[in-house]
């Protein structure tokens, strides 16, 4: 039984065609990275997933919500998967505890002290607890992301989407959110991930896709896909040289 | 020879100038009240919301205030409805402010980060509770030194409302020029008052926009 089903996904902006029929099944617990050159389409998928671009045509569906674009369907959805961005896109005015706090109390209505606590609990995963009453501005780059994992983590989401989490970070703190991300994942998370770190994707995922061209090129385990890539695209982009 | 002493003269303005204050105040605030309702129409999703008001904004930028005190004191009377002076001057007063305060508004939530909008959806929050608690509470940091600055053009705009005959600073000058033919001195008198009401704004304007790039840089 699929967790999250990805069925003839076609997404187009104008007359380009991003998305041109993506079929993906992910089962629960699976972590997958989805790599491709830019403009292949990966980022674009991976917003679909949770309803931040409308798709055209196909279906997305997460443990039985479906992606439909009405508020109610889309908050249905947003409950079950998490995502991280980039530029991780804390919010500024708050601290970090409140950060965290924000979603459960306005989204779930959880009582205050009550978000206090997870909050409290969710920055201790990610190493933070100390760091409850900073603001944003006053943290590291790699503080921030992990402040944006814990406010994914605090909706207790059943699969977190990651676009390109350590892009934005500076070299030497990019292992500190990918050791949280392996912890996640070691305890069963559901992981999709647009990344670049292929270290990572190695040693981590159950399965790598490699798009291009706004179609899924290769699918596989890593030892496969890395080891052994079937087409010249993806051998190209590996930077394997025949 | 005039009978007036320069206090009789400044005693009646000043007294004059309590309407000006309050026709200021109500302006303000109910403009306050009908830009933000507007400015929520206009940065939904949707297209009927955001075109109205859009509409509204252009019409109201696009005309005189002038016209519009002339037409929401005369148009409304057309149809046999007497309008008082005082009514005409605050309904017209309060839809002009709403128009530029919803224009002001619109610049700060846009200069938002998109991200901060797919963060905050993406948590599961509608758009209202975006609007509430992640996107109004930064756009009203930005907002308040040109929302503070606006409110002189609104002291100055209702020196209009003289012209359909509200008693207010501008239109008492006139009144105790006809009876001390001193024009000079009560206009004088006149413009030192709107000065000594606009001056304190739009410092504070300065000042706030100072204090608040400050706070913002520090967290």
């Amino acid at each position: 039984m699929s967790l999250i089903e990805i069925t003839e996904v076609k997404k187009r902006f104008g007359d380009n065609e991003v998305l041109k029929g993506i079929n993906i099944d992910v089962a629960p617990g699976e972590v997958i990275a989805i790599i491709g050159k830019s403009g292949s389409g990966k980022s674009t998928l991976l917003r679909c997933i949770n309803g931040l671009e409308t798709i055209d045509e196909g279906s997305i569906s997460v443990a039985g919500a479906q992606l439909l674009p009405d508020e109610l369907h889309l908050k249905a959805l947003r409950l079950k998967v998490g995502m991280i961005f980039q530029q991780f896109n804390l919010f500024p005015h708050l601290t970090a505890g409140r950060n965290v706090m924000l979603s459960q109390m306005v989204v779930k209505k959880t009582p205050k002290a009550e978000a206090e606590e997870i909050a409290k609990r969710m920055l201790e995963r990610v190493g933070l607890a100390h760091k409850f009453d900073a603001y944003p501005d006053q943290l590291s780059g790699g503080q921030q992301q992990r402040v944006a994992i814990a406010r994914a983590l605090a909706m207790q989401p059943i699969a977190l989407l990651c676009d390109e989490i350590t892009s934005a970070l500076d070299p030497e703190l990019v292992s500190e959110v990918l050791a949280v991300v392996k912890e996640l994942a070691s305890e069963g998370m559901t992981l999709i991930m647009v990344t670049h770190e292929m270290r990572f994707a190695r040693d981590v995922c159950s399965r790598v896709v490699f798009m291009h061209q706004g179609r899924v090129h290769e699918i596989g385990p890593p030892e496969e896909v890395f080891a052994d890539p079937k087409t010249p695209e993806l051998k190209q982009f590996l930077g394997v040289t025949h | 020879m005039s009978d007036f002493t320069t206090w009789d003269i400044l005693r009646n303005l000043l007294l004059a100038a309590r309407w000006t204050v309050l026709l200021s105040l109500v302006s303000f605030i109910g403009g306050g009240i009908v830009g933000a309702l507007l400015l929520f129409a206009r940065t939904a999703k949707g297209k009927a919301g955001p075109a109205f008001v859009k509409t509204y904004v252009e019409l109201f930028q696009g005309t005189p205030l002038l016209m519009q005190l002339f037409l929401a004191f005369f148009g409304l009377g057309l149809f046999g409805i007497d309008v008082p002076a005082w009514l005409a001057a605050s309904v017209a007063l309060i839809l002009w402010s709403a128009a530029f305060l919803t224009e002001i508004w619109r610049g700060c939530v846009e200069s938002i980060a998109r991200g901060q909008w797919e963060a905050s959806a993406s948590l599961g929050m509608g758009y209202v509770q975006q609007m509430r608690h992640v996107v109004l509470p930064q756009a009203l940091r930005i907002a308040v030194p040109p929302t503070v600055g606006f409110s002189v053009q609104v002291v100055k705009g209702t020196a209009l409302t003289s012209i359909i005959g509200f008693v207010e600073l501008s239109k008492a000058g006139t009144v105790v020029t006809n009876a001390t033919f001193e024009p000079f001195k009560v206009y004088g008198l006149v413009a030192l008052i709107y000065f000594c009401l606009c001056w304190p704004l739009s410092k504070s304007s300065q000042i706030l926009e100072r204090k608040l790039n400050v706070a913002h840089r520090n967290h």
